[in-house]
């Protein structure tokens, strides 16, 4: 356990000083629903209809942009081989790599979710449940795509390779992240959607790291 | 699991390899590969280039499966519990594993601590001392030269310990004076039971080590691949 915390320590370590991973995800996030008031025209009503699903889409996109480099530098300059001769198995490896990364770049579109949502004129009612869906989703996001990060780990243009394997993977999130945010905004409950999404969290969490050390340890050799 | 280094050397396990075959892509680099280490043993590789010193490090290992043959730690085989023989290892590879961002002690009491060290960063203090080069310690590691990242490395050896050190041509971009330090840790890691294989174009000096020509277990054209495992292969007298 002590292995997993240095671990996450230490990404969380790399991320600080880095300093860019964090950022060019909210930043993007920000960006990219922002976008949408310019494409779809400024009518207050038509934004509140789509808020949902425009945050979501974002979102999803935005967790997206960072995953290539999940495993991709370590992979480079050789801790990945070096991780796999530790005592802390592969799949906790990749389990703290990707809460690393969800610390990293998850959070940050949690906080900054809410005030997208009143830039897009979304209902008030809707928000405690966005930033609950959010805050389940955005993990899955992170599992998810840290089986793609490792399975197009040492591939050239990875990074659309890996969009191409994770996206179609990410619609039932998508789905019942924003089916969740309109029944509460429709006065219905969001309860069952959100259940399905927990369903998938208690999924992916287990299988995630047991198919991502799989893979990488295809790399590796 | 870390276990402290026995001082006793015939405590410990050896290590051994019977009738190794690697296979890389479809190209069939070493058969019929055997090779014993006893504590205390070092087995220095030889062969030109391209004659599988880096694949039979990795397959020793536990980073690269042998295609044929297997690999006995002490009376277990490793293939039964491949996670248990990994922490026997410190591999030092072509590759230094150095963050930029982080510091040269950060760096290293990383591996200490992922190692099971109780005080990592005083540890990785220490390794730095003893390679000669304290004053690095603090230096980003995006600022250090190839030799200082060689050394850091080979800090490593020293930082997390384990009974079974891999090195794959560990004396590249050092100099002189590392070179002597260099022996001198392998010495002393040997006195104290361990076991070292290491791969290497330049003269280590490993006293009573073994010398492994990997050119003698190129695959001859023509080969009956089904003939491997009953193969005897030839050992080096130790």
């Amino acid at each position: 356990m002590t292995r997993f915390l240095r671990l996450v320590g230490r990404d969380l370590r790399l991320a600080l000083r880095q300093g860019s991973d964090a950022t060019i995800a909210v930043m993007f996030f920000v960006l990219c629903v922002v976008l949408f008031p310019f494409g779809v025209g400024p009518e207050p009503n038509i934004l509140a209809r789509i808020a949902a699903g425009v945050i979501w889409v974002a979102a999803l996109l935005a967790s997206l942009l960072s995953l290539e480099r999940l495993f991709q530098t370590d992979y480079e300059d050789g801790s990945l081989e070096l991780l796999s001769l530790t005592a802390l198995p592969l799949e906790a490896v990749v389990l703290a790599k990707t809460l690393a990364h969800w610390l990293v770049t998850g959070v940050p579109l949690i906080a900054a979710a809410p005030l997208l949502a009143v830039l897009l004129n979304m209902d008030a009612a809707g928000f405690g449940v966005l930033v609950l869906t959010l805050a389940i989703g955005t993990p899955i996001l992170s599992l998810i795509g840290a089986i793609g990060a490792a399975l197009t780990l040492g591939a050239r243009r990875g990074g659309v390779l890996l969009s191409l394997l994770i996206l179609p993977l990410y619609i039932p999130v998508l789905i019942f992240g924003a089916g969740a945010i309109d029944a509460a905004i429709n006065n219905l409950t969001p309860r069952p959607h959100l259940l399905l999404l927990a369903g998938i969290f208690a999924a992916a969490l287990p299988l995630a790291p047991w198919a991502g050390a799989a893979a990488l340890r295809q790399a590796v050799e | 699991m870390s276990r402290p280094l026995c001082t006793d050397p015939t405590a410990m396990p050896d290590f051994a390899g019977f009738a190794l075959t690697c296979l890389r892509g479809d190209r069939l680099v070493f058969t019929g590969l055997d090779f014993h280490l006893a504590p205390g043993g070092a087995l220095v590789l030889l062969g030109p280039n391209g004659s599988g010193k880096s694949s039979l490090l990795r397959v020793m290992g536990g980073l690269l499966k042998p295609f044929r043959g297997e690999l006995r730690w002490g009376d277990a085989r490793v293939s039964d519990d491949p996670d248990a023989h990994r922490a026997n290892v410190q591999y030092v590879g072509h590759l230094d594993a150095v963050k930029p961002v982080l510091s040269a002690a950060e760096n290293l009491a990383f591996w200490a601590a992922m190692a099971g060290a109780a005080d990592p960063m005083a540890r990785a203090r220490q390794a730095l001392d003893r390679l000669g080069v304290p004053h690095i310690a603090d230096v980003p590691g995006r600022c250090l030269s190839a030799g200082q990242k060689r050394r850091l490395n080979l800090a490593r050896l020293l930082a997390a310990p384990a009974p079974l050190w891999l090195l794959d041509e560990p004396t590249v971009a050092l100099d002189r004076a590392a070179i002597a330090l260099f022996e001198g840790m392998i010495a002393d890691h040997r006195a104290a039971g361990g076991m070292v294989a290491l791969s290497t174009h330049t003269d280590i000096a490993t006293p009573g080590g073994t010398d492994l020509h990997l050119d003698r277990f190129a695959p001859d054209s023509g080969h009956d691949d089904d003939d491997f495992l009953d193969e005897d292969g030839e050992e080096d007298a130790p």
